[in-house]
């Protein structure tokens, strides 16, 4: 059988728009035969732009009110406590003043301020570092400027953890679901992780949905105040207009949304720091 | 033709053909049996209109895309409107929604996914729920 070259691309052109336009015509089709079920939208949501809290260290005046806050966090959300620094899993945590605010340390501060746990976790930064080196897109920044985490998506490359300069993510090294205090309590109604993810303070979004605050917030008796940095008339936004407050390490450029007042030297006891 | 060592490579042949074959004839006429799936949790029982997010067959055929686009809208977009189902509402999630109805992961989830074989990670992360006798 000869053909001429004429003929050849009219046989061609047809068959692609027959298997363009036939796929295309079989999938418009089978979507019809799904049935749509009725969703109620919620309206019990917070809502917000751009999520960021302040934090009152003068208000934060005993061990006991920073280990409830937490605890608090770290058990709703099944954080495995593997008791060592290596595995450790921290999505809420302290440190000295030294290391949450490098290089504005000196000799002559306050002895208190120097050894007094300043409580840290998750920045929510506006250009987050972590979001930047992901290549699976599994830690992504949303639309009310909570960095989240997709934990389905992380094949745990840890670029993230190298990328955040405030430490605010834990690999997991070991199965959480192995750690002592997850077998003795987790909480049915979030999930663990699996070994090898990495993990992080999520501002809470799955009570945000329920128009509940952050864990933290809620047991902190009004130290830690979450807010809309977006709304002017938030009370969030007022404390900030109010009162000097610091931000860890801005000179690095993520934007930090978590703020620190510092002020008040009520803090006497030197605690033990975790 | 000749065939060197012909013997040896037909029984070789023979013995090959025997042994691949063995899964088939061995287990010929011994069917594992369909798995049937309970449905009948004290949960499910309790609601008046016994019905889940879409048919039965199509929840059969097709559960993991909805869960896929359940994660997606929910972990994704932030979109956690509740599925109304005669009134009843559910929330998109495999924790907070599925199984708590389906409370028992060992009669529903498990004897479906043993039978054909795939080892959904799920479970993994998710809690599955007390298991119930139902």
């Amino acid at each position: 059988m000869s053909m001429n070259r004429r003929d050849f691309l009219k046989i061609a052109g047809i068959s692609t728009i027959a298997g363009i336009g036939g796929t295309a015509l079989a999938g418009a089709l089978k979507k019809g035969a799904l049935v749509a079920p009725q969703t109620a939208p919620n309206t019990d949501a917070l809502t917000g732009k751009r999520w960021g809290m302040a934090i009152d260290m003068s208000k934060l005046k005993s061990d006991e009110s920073i280990k409830r806050i937490t605890k608090a966090c770290h058990r709703i959300h099944n954080v495995p406590d593997f008791s060592n620094t290596k595995d450790e899993v921290k999505w809420i945590w302290t440190e000295t003043f030294e290391h949450s605010f490098p290089g504005q340390e000196h000799k002559f501060m306050p002895e208190d301020m120097k050894h007094k746990p300043f409580l840290l976790l998750c920045n929510h930064c506006d250009n987050p570092a972590c979001v930047k080196v992901c290549p699976t897109k599994a830690t992504f920044k949303r639309k009310d400027g909570i960095v989240m985490q997709d934990m389905h998506r992380c094949i745990g490359c840890r670029f993230c953890m190298a990328a955040c300069p405030f430490g605010a993510r834990s690999f997991n090294y070991k199965d959480p679901r192995l750690a002592k205090n997850l077998q003795e309590h987790m909480n049915p109604e979030f999930p663990t992780r699996t070994i090898g993810v990495v993990e992080k303070c999520t501002f809470c979004y799955e009570r945000l949905v329920k128009g509940l605050k952050p864990a933290c917030a809620e047991e902190s008796n009004g130290a830690l105040v979450f807010g809309d940095l977006d709304d002017p008339a938030s009370e969030i936004r007022k404390i900030l207009a109010s009162k000097h407050t610091i931000r860890r390490k801005p000179e690095l450029g993520t934007e930090p949304n978590i703020y620190y007042i510092i002020g008040g030297n009520d803090y006497a006891v030197v605690p033990e720091i975790r | 033709m000749k065939i060197y060592n012909g013997g040896k490579i037909l029984i070789g042949l023979i013995v090959f053909a025997a042994l691949f074959a063995s899964p088939f004839y061995l287990n010929r006429g011994k069917a594992t049996a369909k798995p049937e799936l309970k449905i009948d949790t004290p949960e499910i029982q309790k609601l008046e209109d016994k019905k889940c997010v879409e048919p039965k067959e199509f929840m059969r055929a097709e559960h993991m895309q909805i869960l896929n686009n359940w994660r997606d809208a929910v972990v994704r977009n932030g979109d956690r409107n509740q599925i109304i189902i005669s009134g009843q509402k559910y929330d998109k999630s495999l924790q907070n929604g599925c199984m708590k109805c389906h409370s028992n992961k060992k009669d529903f989830c498990d004897k479906c996914h043993n039978y054909v074989a795939v080892k959904p990670y799920c479970w993994d992360c998710h809690i599955a729920p007390k298991e119930k006798k139902s």
